[in-house]
C-alpha cells in the first residue's frame, strides 16, 4: 500500500457531481455518497451539485487540507472533460494530482439508462471499484520534453513558402526542404489567379525572393527527405541532396551555359510546362526560379552518361567555375523540433477517362496545359493554339473530370469550377472563341467567387448542365467535320445536344501525390481512406496531425485554394511557434516501461509498438521504451511474456482493484 | 483444348452463318467444342422485360448442365447469351433471393449449381487461350490489303466483360491484325446497333445501324467484322430501307470467323459467306508458300 | 396551337414505388442519383425517348410510377449498358429500366400492338412451349399481333432470307421441356407477362 504520508493509512475523499439534473436525474446521488462514506479508508463522501465549478473545485482543496486527504475520487462526468479540471483542484490543495480518480456516472451511466434503481446500483458499483483503484495510485509527475526551436519544412510550394516565412519572421530558424530545383509549385505555373485575376508570378516571387533572401530560412531544392528519427521537440532528419552538377553559391543564373550547350535546339519534355515546351539537359526550370541557379538532368546530359562530351557548358562558365561534374549526392542530417508537410498534390491523369479523348485526340488538354498555353511566359508565348497552328474558335471546358466519380475519385476538387471558369474568361479575352462549361453544379463558394460566377455569365460564357458523356470525331452533321464532337444533355433545357468544338480543355481532379503513403510513413503519420493526410481532427484541429510536432498544411491534407492553403500554412506555422515559445511540451505520465531487471530481451515488444517507441539496447540487451514516444496505449504491457512491462496509472493492481470493486455487491 | 459449346437460338438460324465458320475454325486450331446437352434459350433482353427471376432460371438451366456435364468452360459466341450467362452468374453469386430462387427451381430436376462453369466468349478464348501465334502459324492466305472496321457491339464488353476494355476493345483488333488485315480506326467500335428496336421501332434503330455504317464507309472499311448475330443481321439485311430513309451506306458486314477462315484458307461457301445480303468482296487467290 | 397545362401534385405520387424499385437485387444506388445526365448523354436512343433515362430515375425516386410506367423511355431501351459502365455513381440504369419494364408488362400498361413489349411477351411464350427460339416463327407472330401489314413491307427482306438460306422454319426444341417447365412454374406466377392493355 502506497500513500502520501500519514503511517500509510488511507484517507479518501469522494464526490459525486450532480451535473444538474444530468445525472441527478437518473442517479440517486445522495445514496451513493451514503453507500461510499461506508467503504474503508473514505474520510469524506460528498455529493454537490456541480462538481467543476469554482466553489466545487475549491470543495476538493479545502477538504483536502481539513481532513488530510490522501487520495481523491470524483464520480461525475466523462474524463475528456473534466480529468484536467479535478487534477488541478488537487494539486491546489496541495496533493500530488496523480493520487485522483475519475469515474464517469454520466456517459457511462446518467446519460444512457433510465431506470433509477439500476443505474444507481451501478453507479455505486463504479465508484466502489474507483475508491479500491485508487489507493494503489502512487505520486507521478507530468513529464516534459523539450523543444528544439528549429523547423522543417518540406514542400515548397505557396504553402510550405508561407509557413517558412511565417515562422522566420518570428524568429525561428527554418529548413525548407522542396523536391523540385525551384520553389513555387503549381503556384508558379498559373497565369492569373481567381477570383481577382492577379497575375500568380508577380503576387507570388516576390514571397519566393523574400525565402531566398531571409536570414533565417535555409534553402534546399532539389532535395528530399530520407529518414526522420526521433519524436516532437527532437527531430532528426536525413535530407538527400541531389546533384545539379552546379555550384549553387557560385552560379548566378546568367545562363551562358545553357545557350552554349553542344545541343543546340532544346529537345527534352520541359516539365515546367507540362510536356508542352522543350528544354536542354542543362537548364533552369522557369524564368523566376528560386533559387536561380542551371541545373543538369543526369538522364539527358552526355556528359553525365557517358563522359564524352565536349563541355561547351564549361567553357561558358570559365570565369565562375559553377559547373562540376564530379558532384555527388549528399546527405545531411539536421536536427528540428517540428515539422510541417506542405507537400501538396497531383493533378488526375486524364488518360484514365477515355472517354474524353485525352492523348487520342491532339486538341485535348487539361487545365494545367491550357494554364501554360495562356501564360505569356509559357511555351507559345501566351497563344492559345490548337496543335496544328490555329486559333480555337470554339473551346469546351469539361468539369468534374476524376472527380465526383465513384469509378475514379470520389470527392469534389473544389477548385475546379473557379478554374475552369478563369480559364474561359482568359480564352475569350485571348482569343475571343465561344466558351461552353459543362459542369454538373458550380462551386464557388470562396470571397468573391459568386460574383466571378456572375461575371463569367456576364461575358458571354455559355454553361451548360450536364455530364459530358463522350468526347468523339465522326460528324453527324456538316459543322461537325473536322471538329470533336462533345454529346451530352442539357439536363436545364431538357434536350440531347451535339456540340462541335475546336479545343476541350478537362478539368481535371486534385489527387494525393502518388507516394503519399511512403512519406507518410516516413513522417509517422496517417493517410485518410482516400489518400490526403489525416488531420487530427476535421474540424477543431485540421493542420496537426496524431503525431506530436508533425503538422500538414495546403492541399496534402485535401484540395483547397491559394487562400485557404495560406490560412492552414500560418495555422500550422501559428501551433508550431506555440510550441517552440513555450519551450517544451507536457507529456501525460501514462507511459509504459520496461523492469529491466525482468526483461529477457525476447524483443518480443518491439515490433508490436505502433508509436515505435521501444528499441532494444544492444550493449545491456534490454529493451528500453522511450517515454516521450510512447502514448500509453498498453499494447507491450499485455504482450510482455515475462510481464517485465508495467504502465503508470493502469498498474496491474489498479486494474484488479477496479475489478474487485465492481464485483463486490454483485 | 476441350470447351462446352452454347450456340443460342440465332447461330440456328439468322445466325448460322457464325457456326459455320466458328466450328471449323476451331476445330482447325486443334479446339473441341461439345454442344450443351438439350441446351434451352438464354432469354436474351426479351424474357429479363417479362419476370427477372424466371429469366434467372432460364439462363442458370444452362450453367447447371454445364456445370455438370463439363468442361465447365463455356465458348459462348453470342452476345446476348454471353452477357445473360454471366449477369446470371453474378446475379446468384451477389444477390441471394435470386440465388434461392434458383436452387429452388433446379431443385425440381434434382440439379444443383455451385458457381463453377465459366462463360467465355470465343475472342477471349482465341487471343488467349489459343494464343496469336498459334493462329498466325495456321494463315496461308492473309488478308492483305483488306480494310476491316472492328466491331463489337455493346453486350460482350458491356458491362460483365472481364477479358477487354468496355470503352476500347482490343482483342478483335489484334486478331485481324494476325490475319494480315489491314485494322482501321473505329471509334463507333462499341456503339449499340439498334439490337431488336430494327424492327419493331425501324425509324429509331435503323439509324443506329446507318451511323455505323455510314462512318465505316467514310473511313475506308471494306468490311465490317462483328461478333454478334444480332449485329450482323442489323449491318447486313437492312441496306434497302436505310437507303431509303437516308441514304446509302452499304458496307459489308461479316463474322471475324468467317475471316479468320478465309485466311486460314477455307473455300467461302464452307464459311456460310454466301448468307450475306451485302457480298463481301473476294479476295485475291494467292497463299503463301509452305 | 394547343395550351396544356401540367402541374404534378402529391396525389399524382404513388407512395412505396420508389421503395419497390430500389429494393430489386442491384437497384439501391438509385438514392445516390445526381441527375447528372451521363446517362442521356451517352443513351444512343435518348434521343427518340419522351422522357430522358436521368428523367426516368428522376421520376422512380420522386414516386412518379404512371408516368414512368407510361413513357417510352423503357420500351426504347437496348439494354446497351453504355449508360451503366458510365455513371459515376455506379447505378444499374439498364437493370432499373428491365424492372420498369417488368412492372409495366404486368400491370399491362402499354397500347395494345406496341410492338416491343408485345415481341417479348411472344418470345417468352415461345420459350415457355420450346425451350428455344426460332426466329423467323417468332417474327411472324410478332407480324400478326402487332402490325400485320408490315409483313408486306418487309416482303423484299423476306425474300433475301430465303435466298440466302436464313429463312429457317425448323421448330427449335428442347427435349426435356417438361424439366424447364417445373422449374419455371416456381417462380412468379408461372405465366409469362400479364394481361394487355386495350
Amino acid at each position: 500500500m502506497n500513500s502520501n504520508g500519514n503511517n500509510g493509512d488511507l484517507r479518501i475523499g469522494f464526490y459525486i457531481c450532480h451535473c444538474g439534473h444530468n445525472i441527478a436525474g437518473v442517479v440517486d446521488c445522495p445514496a451513493v455518497a451514503q453507500h461510499i462514506a461506508k467503504l474503508p479508508g473514505v474520510v469524506v463522501s460528498r455529493d454537490y451539485k456541480y462538481m467543476c465549478s469554482d466553489p466545487g473545485q475549491e470543495l476538493i482543496a479545502q477538504d483536502i487540507r481539513e481532513h488530510r486527504l490522501n487520495r481523491v475520487v470524483v464520480a461525475s462526468c466523462s474524463p475528456l472533460l473534466h480529468e484536467h479540471t479535478f487534477r488541478n483542484a488537487v494539486a491546489a490543495g496541495g496533493l500530488n494530482p496523480f493520487f485522483f480518480q475519475m469515474v464517469n456516472i454520466r456517459e457511462h451511466d446518467s446519460w444512457v439508462h433510465t431506470d433509477v434503481g439500476a443505474a444507481t446500483a451501478k453507479a455505486k458499483a463504479l465508484a466502489q471499484a474507483a475508491i479500491r483503484r485508487v489507493r494503489f495510485h502512487r505520486a507521478l509527475e507530468m513529464t516534459r520534453v523539450p523543444i528544439h526551436p528549429d523547423v522543417l519544412v518540406v514542400g515548397g510550394g505557396i504553402t510550405g513558402i508561407h509557413a517558412a516565412l511565417t515562422m522566420a519572421n518570428g524568429g525561428k530558424k527554418v529548413f525548407l526542404v522542396e523536391r523540385e530545383p525551384s520553389i513555387g509549385g503549381h503556384m508558379a505555373k498559373f497565369d492569373k489567379t481567381f477570383p481577382t485575376l492577379d497575375c500568380a508570378a508577380c503576387i507570388l516571387t516576390p514571397k519566393m525572393s523574400a525565402v531566398r533572401a531571409h536570414e533565417n530560412i535555409t534553402l534546399w531544392t532539389y532535395s528530399d527527405v530520407v529518414k526522420v528519427e526521433g519524436y516532437v521537440g527532437n527531430y532528426t532528419v536525413t535530407v538527400r541532396r541531389k546533384p545539379r552538377y552546379v555550384k549553387e553559391d557560385l552560379c548566378v543564373g546568367c545562363q551562358e551555359c545553357i545557350a552554349a550547350c553542344v545541343f543546340k535546339e532544346p529537345k527534352f519534355p520541359d516539365e515546367f510546362n507540362v510536356g508542352l515546351g522543350k528544354r536542354k539537359p542543362i537548364y533552369i526550370p522557369f524564368p523566376q526560379a528560386v533559387p536561380q541557379v542551371v541545373l543538369v538532368d543526369p538522364e539527358r546530359c552526355i556528359q553525365v552518361r557517358t563522359g564524352k562530351c565536349k563541355q561547351t557548358c564549361l567553357e561558358a562558365c570559365a570565369d565562375r567555375q559553377a559547373l562540376d561534374f564530379t558532384q555527388k549526392e549528399q546527405l545531411v542530417e539536421i536536427k528540428v523540433g517540428n515539422i510541417i508537410l506542405a507537400t501538396g498534390f497531383k493533378l488526375f491523369d486524364a488518360k484514365r477517362i477515355p472517354q474524353y479523348g485525352y492523348g487520342l485526340y491532339p486538341n485535348v488538354v487539361t487545365s494545367l496545359e491550357l494554364e501554360r498555353l495562356v501564360t505569356s511566359s509559357g511555351p507559345t508565348g501566351g497563344e492559345i493554339v490548337l496543335k496544328d497552328g490555329r486559333h480555337p474558335k470554339s473551346v469546351g471546358f469539361i468539369l468534374c473530370v476524376g472527380s465526383r466519380d465513384m469509378k475514379t475519385n470520389r470527392w469534389c476538387s473544389r477548385t475546379c469550377c473557379m478554374h475552369s471558369m478563369k480559364l474561359a474568361q482568359l480564352v475569350r479575352e485571348h482569343t475571343g472563341a465561344d466558351a461552353t462549361v459543362f459542369y454538373m453544379d458550380i462551386r464557388a463558394p470562396g470571397k468573391g467567387c459568386e460574383e466571378f460566377y456572375d461575371k463569367s455569365l456576364k461575358e458571354g460564357i455559355q454553361f451548360v448542365r450536364g455530364r459530358v458523356a463522350e468526347v468523339t470525331d465522326w460528324a453527324l452533321a456538316p459543322e461537325e467535320e473536322g471538329k470533336l464532337v462533345i454529346r451530352v444533355e442539357d439536363t436545364l433545357a431538357g434536350f440531347v445536344r451535339r456540340i462541335p468544338v475546336d479545343m476541350i480543355v478537362l478539368a481535371v481532379g486534385m489527387e494525393p501525390h502518388a507516394d503519399a503513403q511512403e512519406v507518410r510513413r516516413l513522417f509517422n503519420m496517417s493517410c485518410g481512406t482516400e489518400g490526403w493526410f489525416l488531420e487530427k481532427h476535421p474540424k477543431l484541429a485540421p493542420v496537426s496531425t496524431f503525431t506530436d510536432g508533425v503538422f500538414i498544411a495546403g492541399c496534402c491534407q485535401g484540395p483547397k485554394d491559394i487562400p485557404d492553403s495560406i490560412a492552414q500554412a500560418g495555422a500550422a506555422a501559428a501551433e508550431a511557434m506555440a510550441l517552440i515559445d513555450k519551450g517544451y511540451i507536457e507529456q501525460e505520465p501514462n507511459t509504459a516501461n520496461v523492469m529491466e531487471e525482468h526483461c529477457s530481451g525476447c524483443k518480443s515488444c518491439i515490433p508490436l509498438c505502433p508509436f515505435t517507441a521501444i528499441s532494444f539496447d544492444a550493449p545491456s540487451q534490454k529493451a528500453r521504451i522511450n517515454e516521450a514516444l510512447c502514448k500509453g496505449c498498453g499494447t507491450c504491457v499485455a504482450a510482455c511474456p515475462s510481464g517485465s512491462i508495467r504502465q503508470n496509472l493502469f498498474e496491474d493492481e489498479e486494474i484488479f482493484g477496479e475489478i474487485e470493486g465492481v464485483l463486490a455487491d454483485a | 483444348m476441350k470447351y462446352s459449346y452454347f450456340p443460342g437460338c440465332s447461330l440456328k438460324g439468322l445466325g448460322r452463318a457464325y457456326e459455320e465458320s466458328l466450328l471449323p475454325v476451331m476445330k482447325h486450331l486443334g479446339v473441341e467444342l461439345v454442344e450443351l446437352d438439350d441446351w434451352n434459350c438464354c432469354g436474351a433482353t426479351a424474357y429479363m422485360s417479362v419476370d427477372e427471376a424466371q429469366a434467372a432460371v432460364l439462363a442458370a438451366r444452362n450453367l447447371a448442365i454445364a456445370e455438370q456435364t463439363g468442361p465447365q468452360d463455356l465458348l459462348t459466341p453470342c452476345s446476348a447469351c454471353y452477357l445473360v450467362l454471366n449477369k446470371t452468374q453474378h446475379n446468384i453469386t451477389d444477390f441471394p433471393d435470386i440465388k434461392t430462387a434458383v436452387h429452388r427451381a433446379l431443385g425440381t430436376a434434382r440439379m444443383t449449381y455451385s458457381g463453377k462453369t465459366n462463360v467465355r466468349h470465343p475472342l477471349d478464348v482465341l487471343v488467349h487461350d489459343v494464343g496469336l501465334d498459334v493462329i498466325k502459324e495456321k494463315v496461308v492466305r492473309p488478308l492483305k490489303g483488306l480494310k476491316v472496321a472492328p466491331y463489337y457491339g455493346c453486350q460482350v464488353v458491356r458491362p460483365y466483360s472481364t477479358f477487354d476494355d468496355d470503352w476500347n476493345p482490343t482483342t478483335m483488333d489484334q486478331l485481324l491484325a494476325t490475319l494480315g488485315a489491314e485494322v482501321i480506326h473505329y471509334p463507333l467500335k462499341t456503339k449499340c446497333c439498334g439490337g431488336s428496336l430494327t424492327g419493331t421501332v425501324p425509324e429509331a434503330g435503323l439509324r443506329l445501324t446507318y451511323i455505323l455504317l455510314k462512318e465505316a464507309a467514310r473511313r475506308g472499311a471494306d468490311v465490317v467484322a462483328t461478333i454478334c448475330p444480332l449485329c450482323q443481321f442489323n449491318l447486313d439485311a437492312y441496306h434497302d430501307q436505310i437507303e431509303r430513309r437516308w441514304g446509302p451506306a452499304r458496307v459489308p458486314t461479316v463474322y471475324f470467323t468467317q475471316l479468320m477462315g478465309l485466311a486460314f484458307g477455307f473455300p467461302p461457301r464452307q464459311l456460310g459467306l454466301q448468307r450475306n445480303f451485302v457480298p463481301m468482296k473476294e479476295l485475291p487467290t494467292e497463299r503463301v508458300a509452305g | 396551337m394547343q395550351i396544356k397545362r401540367t402541374i404534378k401534385y402529391e396525389a399524382d405520387r404513388v407512395r412505396g414505388f420508389s421503395k419497390e424499385i430500389m429494393s430489386v437485387s442491384g437497384c439501391e444506388q438509385l438514392q445516390s442519383c445526381i441527375q447528372c445526365g451521363t446517362c442521356s448523354g451517352t443513351c444512343p436512343l435518348s434521343i427518340y425517348m419522351d422522357f430522358s433515362p436521368r428523367q426516368v430515375m428522376a421520376m422512380v425516386r420522386a414516386d412518379f410510377k404512371n408516368e414512368v410506367l407510361t413513357s417510352t423511355t423503357i420500351w426504347l431501351c437496348a439494354s446497351c449498358y453504355a449508360c451503366t459502365v458510365e455513371c459515376p455513381r455506379k447505378i444499374r440504369i439498364t437493370d432499373i429500366m428491365y424492372a420498369l419494364k417488368q412492372r409495366a408488362i404486368q400491370e399491362g400498361i402499354y397500347p395494345r400492338r406496341f410492338p416491343i413489349p408485345v415481341l417479348a411477351r411472344e418470345f417468352s411464350e415461345m420459350v415457355r412451349r420450346k425451350g428455344r427460339i426460332t426466329e423467323t416463327l417468332l417474327v411472324m407472330r410478332l407480324f400478326l399481333k402487332a402490325n400485320w401489314r408490315a409483313v408486306f413491307a418487309s416482303w423484299r427482306q423476306g425474300l433475301g432470307l430465303i435466298r440466302t438460306g436464313r429463312f429457317v422454319l425448323r421448330h427449335e426444341r428442347i427435349e426435356r421441356r417438361a424439366e424447364l417447365d417445373a422449374m419455371l412454374a416456381t417462380v412468379g406466377d408461372g405465366k409469362a407477362g400479364g394481361k394487355e392493355a386495350s
